[in-house]
């Protein structure tokens, strides 16, 4: 009888936050819905209690029925059968428990069939299913995409297509093509206007397209003929029932076997334009991806949740010389870490959700009436926080999913590297979550602006500043002289590349790096001031990481020499 | 107005003996309550899927539910309502205290006949006393036909319903007329979950009595919105012979309980060799443990 959220106290605690309050308010605009929908809230401790209900729901569900498919999910994976997809048996289950359960379309608008459950919400669901199933993630995870469209979508559009997903559509973005990574401008699906049948045709090929055959799917193409980079890129969103879209292959992958990868030919196929032309790139999809980004950062820490307990339980029932294999410090000290890396990243998650939340919250009460001037400093606030806090939870979630998972397998020993465990499942999916949704060397290069132009540091510098427990003054003492540490290196950094262009470039991981760990200890801190019980150890576990982690940095950058950069071209 | 398919699921909130701890029992040897969570007899729910299913295939068909217990089990009604159910009855009251399988299915009986029902769905049996007895019982007191250990319904055919029936040697297939009382197997499908958006309105439906000791904004809200108004019914409001209720109405008495404690000598040592472990399967197979 496993439930994902009662037995997960960290993510309880969300809905206690005291942004909480500021996002309900955003969200549900002085409860007016209440007259409409007999599940809309009434208040704010109505929409909390309603939140705390529905996410049980969703622990159950994660708990019981994902969790119990997902082994015969990983061994049967998704069926190429002519020229569609079908799911594995265990994925179908899925969708459909999902579906009854009502959980789709979660965070989209009543008005469209959804509950309006604030990103939060939406974070903490997937980050349950990823616990129980990574690959079942992508498939429910890209609903998100129906959030692009409710925010540049047409009336029209939104009218037709946002209550399919509350009716258990599934979603695709198909942005990546053979030549066309990391570096997206490179797109050259065609998209080509007809007079003849009225509107967009599309032809070319997509690759590494997660949920390819979904129902519906948002397309990155080149409208622009004779154009060459992103400024000829135009959004469009392509409906399947309309055809024209072949799947070509699924390929078959290391990890996240349920959630297949499609490659696409489309030719001819009927599709609408999205906003407006030749903002494609530049605009929805720099959107799309940041939701994206975010819902990795979910799947990410869900899969160490997964690999922490399942290392935790081994480790614990394992007997060898005879007691538990845990209470050997080696081990003691591997599942502690784990545990502290967890709980940094999982805080990080959250606090990076709200701020996404709040700054689109605002955008769309834009939309309705003009914001008053406080509200416009607001939505600047939290737009520019979430710009640079999103790559940095995608690029560390994702990094210690990896770790988290490599070390559950050590723990397991040999049995760990056999198919009789989950671990070697969880490495397996792990493996993908530091290179799609871009890889983590392209999430440094988006979070490098937020070191150097000090969103960061202000961010610290705020959160420094906020009480503390007593009993915690010598950890702040700590993290204080760490934060010192990393201002010496960021300056450091900067002059050097004033003098000899490329030095930032050469360190930008390790700053992007120092700055997070920093962050995720001062985050740990806060929590261990409201709840000690749940974050003290951690803290503590969390602060002597960085502290090497930061030194190790700082050992490279402050020794940095001209020399550097010609040895590492 | 139109005339409505009544189906009533008979459920009851019982205490979780899957979930058996060292205090499970008291030191007089009744099942400790307090240790046990409450939950929804399992069988009960598949009686509920059932119910369901038939609602969308009979045209104005409703779904509700009938419990009899102390005030907290109507948590079981809003629980049905989040499943799909469009309400139900409570049948609360100390006349009912300690009620055996017959004084309990002649006040379900007497409540039916009360509120008016087209066809009853109950669970097979519940897992605190695991008796059978009650759906069969409630159906001689209304007069009705029975089929049990039912596994779903084939076919709707006007007043007839088929139903497929799961037995020790096989399944069959019969066919009854309509008012009839049905007891479900635990080889019925499974009940669909609870739904977001049943959960988030019904998690205000109350109870006449729970309405009490409510803030007033529920009460509000409770009583502009009849759906969310759990029918509570006492003794009275079920017109009964008041002699058949209860501990009165309860032929039933235990004797004495006893402990299950297993012995060692019932212990069998294997070795690890496929001979012996095949040699043990076939011999639970021939025992009809597994298989």
């Amino acid at each position: 009888m496993a439930n994902f959220y009662l037995d997960n106290k960290e993510l309880q605690l969300q809905f206690d936050h005291p942004l909480m309050q500021r996002i309900v308010a955003l969200r549900e605009r002085d409860f007016v819905e209440q007259e409409h929908y007999c599940y809309a809230p009434q208040s704010f401790d109505d929409a909390i209690d309603s939140y705390r209900r529905v996410m049980e729901l969703a622990g159950e569900v994660c708990g019981e029925v994902l969790a119990a498919n997902a082994e015969s999910v990983d061994r049967e994976g998704p069926r190429h059968i002519g020229d569609r997809v079908e799911y594995a048996a265990g994925t179908q289950r899925n969708l459909k428990a999902f579906h009854e359960a009502g959980l789709d379309g979660l965070s989209m608008p009543r008005c469209f069939g959804g509950l309006n459950f604030p990103l939060t919400a939406f974070v903490m669901v997937n980050e349950m299913i990823a616990r129980a199933d990574a690959g079942f993630q992508n498939v429910w995870g890209l609903q998100d995409c129906a959030e692009t469209l409710n925010e540049f979508g047409s009336e029209e559009q939104k009218e037709r297509y946002l209550p399919m997903t509350a009716e258990g559509a599934t979603w695709s973005m198909a942005l990546t093509e053979p030549d066309a990574g990391s570096d997206l401008g490179a797109v050259m699906l065609k998209a080509t206007w007809s007079e003849e049948r009225g509107c967009w045709l599309l032809n070319g090929v997509k690759r590494f397209i997660t949920n390819g055959d979904g129902d519906l799917s948002l397309v990155l193409a080149r409208t622009e003929a004779g154009s060459t980079d992103a400024r000829g890129l135009s959004m469009f969103l392509y409906d399947k029932r309309n055809g024209g879209v072949k799947v070509r292959r699924i390929e078959h992958k290391l990890g996240i076997v349920g959630s297949p990868t499609c490659e696409l030919v489309y030719t001819d196929a009927p599709a609408e334009l999205v906003g407006d032309r030749r903002m494609g790139l530049i605009k929805y999809v720099m959107s799309l991806m940041n939701a994206a980004r975010l819902g990795i950062g979910a799947q990410s820490v869900g899969t160490c949740e997964a690999a922490l307990r399942e290392a935790e339980k081994y480790a614990s029932e394992r007997y060898q010389f005879g007691k538990p294999i845990s209470q050997f410090t080696a081990i003691g000290e591997m599942l502690a870490t784990m545990r502290a890396k967890t709980q940094g990243v999982r805080a990080l998650l959250y606090e990076t959700a709200r701020y996404v939340e709040i700054y689109k919250s605002l955008a769309a009460v834009g939309k309705e009436r003009t914001l008053t001037a406080e509200e416009r400093q607001e939505m600047k606030y939290y737009n520019r926080l979430a710009d640079a806090f999103t790559p940095l939870v995608k690029l560390f979630s994702s990094e210690f999913a990896n770790e988290l998972a490599y070390d559950a397998i050590q723990i397991h020993g040999g049995s760990g590297y056999m198919k009789d465990y989950p671990c070697e499942r969880i490495y397996r999916d792990a493996r993908i979550l530091s290179i799609y949704e871009g890889t983590s060397q392209m999430q440094v290069v988006a979070a490098i602006n937020g070191v150097t132009k000090g969103t960061f540091l202000e961010e610290i510098d705020r959160l420094a500043a906020q009480p503390y427990a007593e009993e915690l003054q010598p950890e702040l003492q700590r993290a204080n002289a760490m934060y010192e540490q990393v201002r010496a290196m960021i300056a450091h950094c900067d002059q050097l590349d004033q003098q000899h262009k490329g030095f930032k470039e050469l360190h930008a991981r390790r700053l992007v790096e120092s700055v997070g760990h920093l962050l995720m200890t001062y985050l740990l801190l806060r929590a261990t001031t409201t709840h000690a019980e749940l974050y003290r150890t951690s803290a503590q576990i969390y602060l002597r990481l960085a502290e090497a982690k930061i030194a190790e940095a700082a050992t490279r950058v402050m020794n940095s020499t001209e020399e550097d950069l010609e040895l590492y071209q | 107005m139109e005339q409505k398919f009544q189906i009533v699921v008979l459920a009851k909130q019982v205490p979780d003996t899957r979930q058996v701890g060292r205090d499970a029992m008291t030191a007089e040897g009744t099942v400790n309550r307090a240790a046990l969570p409450a939950i929804f007899n399992p069988e009960d729910l598949h009686a509920l899927e059932l119910a369901l299913d038939l609602k969308s295939r009979i045209a104005g068909a409703e779904v509700r539910v009938l419990t009899m217990g102390p005030q907290r089990a109507a948590e079981i009604v809003r629980e049905a309502m989040y499943r799909g159910a469009d309400g139900g009855y409570l049948l609360s009251g100390r006349e009912f205290a300690g009620s055996d399988t017959l004084a309990t299915s002649y006040a379900l009986a007497c409540a039916l006949r009360k509120v008016g029902a087209d066809l009853v769905v109950a669970g097979r049996q519940a897992i605190d006393g695991d008796t059978a007895q009650v759906g069969p019982q409630v159906a001689e007191k209304l007069g009705w036909p029975q089929v049990t250990y039912a596994e779903q319904v084939v076919k709707v055919d006007g007043d007839r319903l088929q139903i497929r029936r799961r037995l020790a040697e096989g399944v069959e297939v019969v066919e009854c007329p309509l008012p009839m009382v049905i007891t479900v197997n635990e080889s019925a499908p499974a009940c669909r979950p609870r739904n977001a958006k049943r959960l988030m309105c019904y998690k205000l439906a109350r109870t006449r009595s729970e309405l009490l000791e409510e803030q007033s904004w529920v009460v509000e809200r409770v009583e502009a919105m009849p759906e969310l108004q759990i029918v509570e019914l006492a003794a009275a409001d079920i017109e009964p012979d008041m002699a058949q209720l209860g501990l009165a109405g309860s032929p039933t008495k235990v004797k004495r309980i006893e402990n299950v404690v297993f012995q060692a000598k019932e212990a069998k040592r294997l070795t690890a060799s496929d001979e012996e472990l095949e040699a043990l399967i076939v011999e639970l197979m021939a025992a009809h443990t597994i298989g």
